[in-house]
């Protein structure tokens, strides 16, 4: 059985439609990761304990396991507690969680090394303690951390690929049911890693201009 | 929390665990010979082997690793390789891995300071020689951190040929999963040999990293 490339394009508009889901998905979990991140990180450092000590718990879990077994404990966990979500709702918690815990760790080095002056200037002006953190310390922290949590968000684009295994309809398994009905996986796998592949210097070159005008701004 | 449950399945999982650790080996091996050859083509004074070394790190880079898994175990026999399920596995991860590899080493190399090159040429040292004996035992002793941390990587994504029902920890987790309904019970038993293993080479690293530093 040799390659034939020649009935890839019949099933374009199957892999444009999974591309496009994939591109939903990176950019929901995307900004779960960022958000779920920063909120992770303040608990993390400034929380009470007995809310710092189960967020601590939870990413020193995360960072240990492969997400690929927390996407199964995602999914059929919440239907084992009653909450029957969507594939593509557990998907995209699954890889938000888990890369919320890797933005998470660079926020807090990064709200660790926001000068200490900036706190105590903010307070001798009256700022409360929320206030300072909220309008003074994180935006410092998290411009920061633009650059590093960029090369997360290019992971997790390539690992929105897992989110298949639960049965999310995104780029791979759209491949894996043109081959279903072609039985030429090479060819259709190849065409999915082509369509990856785009994206991904998409979002390298979109980040890159971020980075540029992150540090213009300076 | 149905220990029993868990006192009952925990040697399938010891088992799988095995797996992993010698898929994790197997990985590291050739991450780390595509590693130094990825490297060394990356530097070349050749065009063509520059080119093929930014070629291969950014195609393996810019696509999912789980994607290379298919295309070698499932496309593999279209093109006349025909490998089971774990060596196809392997090499794929071994292969993925050592993309990433190829830059760490190639940064540690980089970051030697130029000074010690060119005082090495003075002296009247080849370039090989001076590649041998002056910039890669300086270069080797800053890679050991950066190889580690992908090190780690690579034992999580070994995870990643449970789909092509390779039976290491995540495959046997998804199995009991399915036949028990216990998700929470399974996650913990597999995600607590998975820490084990990476605390285990996460220390090993560090003892090498603390003796390269003192001599």
């Amino acid at each position: 059985m040799g390659l034939d490339f020649s009935v890839v394009p019949d099933y374009f508009g199957v892999l444009a439609m999974g591309a496009g889901w994939t591109i939903a998905i990176t950019i929901c979990a995307g900004l779960l990761s960022f958000f779920g991140g920063i909120v992770f990180a303040v608990i993390a450092l400034y929380g009470h304990w007995a809310l710092r000590l189960p967020v601590r718990a939870f990413a020193f879990l995360f960072m240990g396991t492969p997400l690929l077994l927390q996407l199964f404990l995602i999914y059929f966990g919440l239907i084992q507690i009653g909450i029957d979500l969507p594939a593509f709702v557990a998907g995209v918690i699954g890889l938000g969680l888990h890369f919320a815990v890797y933005n998470s760790e660079l926020i807090q080095a990064s709200i660790l090394a926001v000068d200490k002056g900036q706190y105590e200037g903010a307070r001798t002006l009256g700022l409360s303690r929320g206030q300072t953190l909220r309008r003074i310390v994180i935006p410092q922290a998290v411009r920061a951390v633009i650059p590093p949590m960029g090369n997360n968000m290019i992971a997790l684009l390539k690992d929105s690929a897992l989110v298949s295994v639960i049965g999310v309809m995104e780029l791979t398994l759209a491949a894996q049911q043109a081959i279903s009905r072609t039985y030429r996986p090479f060819e259709f796998y190849l065409a999915a890693a082509f369509c990856y592949y785009i994206v991904n210097l998409a979002l390298e070159a979109g980040l890159r201009h971020l980075e540029r005008r992150i540090a213009a701004s300076r | 929390m149905d220990y029993e449950l868990i006192l009952r399945v925990y040697p399938f999982f010891i088992e799988a665990a095995w797996v992993t650790i010698q898929l994790s080996i197997l990985t590291a091996l050739l991450g780390l010979t595509c590693g130094a050859l990825g490297a060394a083509a990356r530097m070349s004074r050749l065009a063509v082997f520059r080119w093929i070394g930014a070629t291969y790190v950014s195609i393996i880079r810019g696509t999912p690793a789980l994607i290379q898994i298919f295309i070698l175990y499932f496309g593999g026999p279209q093109i006349g390789i025909q490998l089971d399920s774990f060596s196809a596995g392997t090499i794929a991860l071994g292969v993925n891995i050592g993309a990433y590899m190829t830059e760490t080493i190639r940064g540690a190399i980089q970051s030697v300071d130029r000074g010690q090159t060119e005082a090495a040429r003075t002296l009247g040292m080849g370039r090989w020689e001076t590649m041998r004996k002056v910039v890669l035992p300086q270069a080797a002793r800053m890679m050991i951190r950066p190889l580690g941390v992908n090190i780690n990587a690579l034992i999580k994504g070994t995870a990643l040929v449970a789909p092509i029902s390779v039976v290491e920890l995540t495959y046997t987790a998804q199995r009991f999963i399915g036949s028990t309904y216990k998700p929470f019970e399974m996650f913990l038993l597999s995600g607590l040999l998975y820490m084990i293993i990476i605390y285990a080479v996460g220390q090993v690293i560090n003892w090498l990293d603390r003796r390269a530093r003192i001599t």
